[in-house]
C-alpha cells in the first residue's frame, strides 16, 4: 500500500452562525444586499447550508427563499443551478447569484419592488477549527479517520476546501493527488454530487470509494 | 442561590454517542479542551419551570464533565420584580404595556441586590433573559465575558421597555438569539443558538407503552379515541382558550379529546387566572382535560405527548417553542402558530403545520385527524429535523465555541 511522505491531517471544525444587520424585503433589495454582505455571509446561504437543507426543494437558502417567500420559481431553479462546485473563491459566486436576479429583475421591473412573504436575513458562518490530532499516511488511514469525523468536519475538508485551497478540489483529494500519487482516484471523489446527497450519504460514499482503491 | 443541575440518573455526554454518533461528541471533548481552566457563570430567574430553567439542568452537568467548570446562578426577587418583569416580557413580545417609573426603579433595585449577593467572577458570564440584564454593571476589571442569551422574540417590542433595556443589552460583548427573526440590530455582535432537547431526559427518553397507558388512565383520558394536546404553561400568549375554540370547532366532524396539559413557573404570576379561563371557556365538556401539572411532571408530559395522536402549539407569540421540539422527536404531527421560532422547526405541510387563526387550528386538525398516513410522514420528518438542529449536545457545543472564538479574540 502507497505511505505518504507527509500525514494527511484531520481537522475539527465548527462554526456559530452570527446574525447580519441586513435584511432583504424584496428581489431588487437581495441584489443590493448580495453585492455588500461580507464574504463569509456569501459562503453561509450556499456552501454552508448545503449541510442543513434536506427537506426544502434546494440547497441554496437565496433560491429557496426566491421561491417560498417571493414565489419567483423561474429565478429560484436558477440560482439553485448555480453550481458551487464551479467556484473557487466568493467573488465569482457573488457575481453569478447577483448576475441571476439582476437579469430577472431587468425582464421583470415590475415584479422586483414586490414584497416577500418575510424577509431574508443574512447571516454569516464563524469557523472555529483545532487540529484534532489524527493523522493518515495510508488510504486505509485516511477513510478510517473519515469514519471518525463530524459532519461539520467533514463539510470543512471536502466542500468549503474548495475555497480555503482555490482549487476545484477538496482537501482528500488534494492529498491523494500530491502525496499517493493517485490522480485518478483524486479525480473521482471530486466527482461525487455533494449536492443531492447529506452528508452522512456523502461520507458513506467517499469511504466506500477510497476502501474500494485501497484493497486493490 | 446557586443551583443543583443534575435532576435523575446522571447522563454522560458518551451516553449521547447513540444519538448523535461518536464522532460529534469527540470533537466536543476536543473543543471542550481547548477551553481548560476557564470557569462559566450562567444566570437566570428561576430554577423550575419553563424552557430556561429546563436547558440549564441539561447543559450544565454536560459542561462539569467535560471539564469547564460552571456554576448555575438563580436570582432572587420579590413578587413585584417578577410582575415588573412579566410586564416587561409580554411588552418585549409587543403586547401593550402601560408601566411606570417605578417599575424600573423596582427592577434596577432588585438587580442590584442580586449583584451584591452574586459575585459574577468567572471568565464567561452568561445571562438568560431580561430580568437579570442589569447586572453587566457589577462587570468589573480585568474584563471577564459578558454574554446576553435572549430567549424571547424582540421583533415587536414596546419601545419604551426596549429603549430602557437595551443600553444594559450593548454593554455586553455579545448575544445569543434563538432566530434572526428576534434581533433588533444591535451594536454587539449577535449569534442564532436554536434552543435544544435533551433526548435523554425524563421528558424526551423512550417509554414503555404500559407506563404511557398508565399516565392516561390516571387523567381518566380514552386512548381508544383520537387525543389532540397542548402541553404548556397557562398563559395567554400559549392561547389555550383559542385551542379549546378550536377543539369546540373540530368536535362537531370529529370524535376527539383535547388535553392541555401544563403548569406554571415560579417567575410566572399569571398562570392561575389564565388557568381559570380556560375552565372558563372549557364548561362541562368532559373531553377536555385541563391538568395543571406541578413543574416535575417529566414523565407524565413525556407520556402524554407520546399517547396523542396530534400535537398543538397555539402560540400568539413565541420565543422558541421547546414543546414543538418534544413533539416533533416524538415524531408527532405537530399544528403550531406561524410565530417566533416555531418557523424554525414546524417546516410547513413536512414536518407539521403552520397555522394563523383558530379556525385555521381547528381546519389542520380536522385534516390530520382524516390523513393519519400524512400525519405520520410529518412526524418522521420532525424527528429527523430535530436530530439534526435541535439537540443538547448541539447547544453544548455552540457555547464551547463561542467561548472559545471570545478566548481566540482576547488573546489576539
Amino acid at each position: 500500500m502507497r505511505q505518504a511522505k507527509n500525514p494527511f491531517q484531520f481537522i475539527a471544525a465548527s462554526y456559530l452562525i452570527k446574525i447580519g444587520r441586513e435584511r432583504a424585503h424584496t428581489l431588487a433589495e437581495l441584489a443590493t444586499c448580495l453585492k455588500e454582505v461580507p464574504d463569509g455571509s456569501i459562503f453561509y446561504h450556499t456552501f454552508q447550508s448545503l449541510e442543513e437543507h434536506h427537506y426544502t426543494a434546494f440547497s441554496s437558502e437565496f433560491a429557496q427563499w426566491v421561491m417560498a417567500a417571493c414565489n419567483q420559481t423561474a429565478l429560484a431553479e436558477r440560482l439553485a443551478a448555480i453550481d458551487v462546485a464551479d467556484f473557487v473563491s466568493i467573488d465569482g459566486l457573488r457575481t453569478a447569484l447577483v448576475t441571476a436576479i439582476e437579469e430577472h429583475n431587468a425582464r421583470h421591473p415590475n415584479w422586483q419592488n414586490n414584497v416577500a412573504f418575510e424577509p431574508f436575513y443574512f447571516c454569516e458562518g464563524v469557523e472555529f477549527t483545532l487540529p484534532l490530532g489524527m493523522r493518515a499516511t495510508t488510504l486505509t488511514e485516511l477513510a478510517d479517520g473519515i469514519c471518525k469525523l463530524s459532519l461539520q468536519s467533514l463539510h470543512h475538508h471536502f466542500i468549503s476546501s474548495r475555497l480555503r485551497l482555490h482549487l476545484k478540489t477538496n482537501d482528500f483529494s488534494h492529498w491523494i493527488e500530491n502525496e499517493l500519487d493517485l490522480p485518478e482516484l483524486a479525480a473521482t471523489l471530486n466527482r461525487l454530487d455533494f449536492h443531492t446527497s447529506t452528508l452522512d450519504g456523502l461520507r458513506d460514499d467517499i469511504e466506500t470509494t477510497i476502501r474500494g482503491w485501497a484493497a486493490r | 442561590m446557586t443551583t443543583e443541575a443534575s435532576p435523575g440518573r446522571a447522563l454522560h455526554l458518551d451516553d449521547y454517542a447513540a444519538v448523535v454518533g461518536q464522532p460529534e461528541v469527540d470533537e466536543i471533548r476536543a473543543i471542550a479542551h481547548y477551553l481548560r481552566g476557564k470557569r462559566v457563570q450562567m444566570v437566570n430567574s428561576t430554577a423550575v419551570g419553563g424552557g430556561v430553567a429546563e436547558i440549564l439542568a441539561r447543559l450544565i452537568p454536560l459542561m462539569e464533565e467535560v471539564g469547564v467548570p460552571t456554576r448555575w446562578e438563580v436570582m432572587t426577587g420579590g413578587s413585584e420584580f417578577f410582575a415588573v418583569t412579566k410586564a416587561f416580557h409580554n411588552a418585549l413580545h409587543g403586547a401593550p404595556y402601560d408601566g411606570v417609573k417605578e417599575w424600573f426603579d423596582e427592577f434596577l433595585a432588585t438587580n442590584e441586590e442580586n449583584q451584591r449577593r452574586i459575585k459574577l467572577d468567572a471568565d464567561y458570564v452568561v445571562i438568560h433573559d431580561p430580568q437579570p440584564v442589569a447586572m453587566i454593571r457589577s462587570r468589573g476589571v480585568p474584563r471577564n465575558h459578558w454574554i446576553w442569551r435572549c430567549h424571547i422574540d424582540l421583533s415587536q417590542p414596546n419601545p419604551d421597555v426596549w429603549s430602557f433595556l437595551r443600553p444594559f443589552v450593548e454593554r455586553y460583548d455579545a448575544s445569543l438569539f434563538s432566530s434572526p427573526e428576534f434581533t433588533q440590530g444591535l451594536s454587539i455582535p449577535q449569534y442564532q443558538f436554536a434552543p435544544t432537547i435533551d433526548p435523554l431526559a425524563d421528558k424526551n427518553k423512550e417509554l414503555e407503552p404500559e407506563y404511557v397507558q398508565s399516565v392516561f388512565d390516571r387523567f381518566g383520558i380514552d386512548t381508544k379515541r383520537p387525543i389532540v394536546t397542548q402541553i404548556s404553561r397557562f398563559d395567554r400568549l400559549k392561547d389555550p382558550v383559542g385551542v379549546i375554540k378550536a377543539y369546540q370547532i373540530v368536535r362537531k366532524y370529529a370524535d376527539c379529546q383535547l388535553v392541555l396539559a401544563g403548569g406554571s413557573a415560579s417567575d410566572d404570576p399569571e398562570g392561575n387566572a389564565v388557568l381559570l379561563e380556560a375552565r372558563e371557556a372549557a364548561g362541562n365538556d368532559p373531553d377536555i382535560h385541563l391538568l395543571n401539572l406541578p413543574p416535575w411532571s417529566y414523565l407524565e408530559i413525556n407520556a402524554l405527548q407520546r399517547g396523542s395522536t396530534i400535537m398543538v402549539q397555539k402560540s400568539l407569540r413565541e420565543g422558541f417553542g421547546l414543546t414543538v421540539t418534544e413533539a416533533l422527536w416524538k415524531k408527532k404531527p405537530v399544528i403550531a402558530g406561524a410565530v417566533g421560532g416555531i418557523l424554525l422547526q414546524v417546516l410547513h405541510k413536512i414536518t407539521g403545520m403552520l397555522v394563523h387563526s383558530v379556525e385555521g387550528c381547528a381546519y389542520q386538525i380536522r385534516y390530520l385527524l382524516a390523513n393519519p398516513e400524512m400525519a405520520k410522514r410529518m412526524g418522521e420528518n420532525g424527528h429527523e429535523h430535530v436530530k439534526e438542529n435541535f439537540l443538547l449536545t448541539a447547544n453544548l457545543k455552540r457555547y464551547l465555541i463561542l467561548f472559545s472564538i471570545l478566548s481566540r479574540s482576547t488573546k489576539g
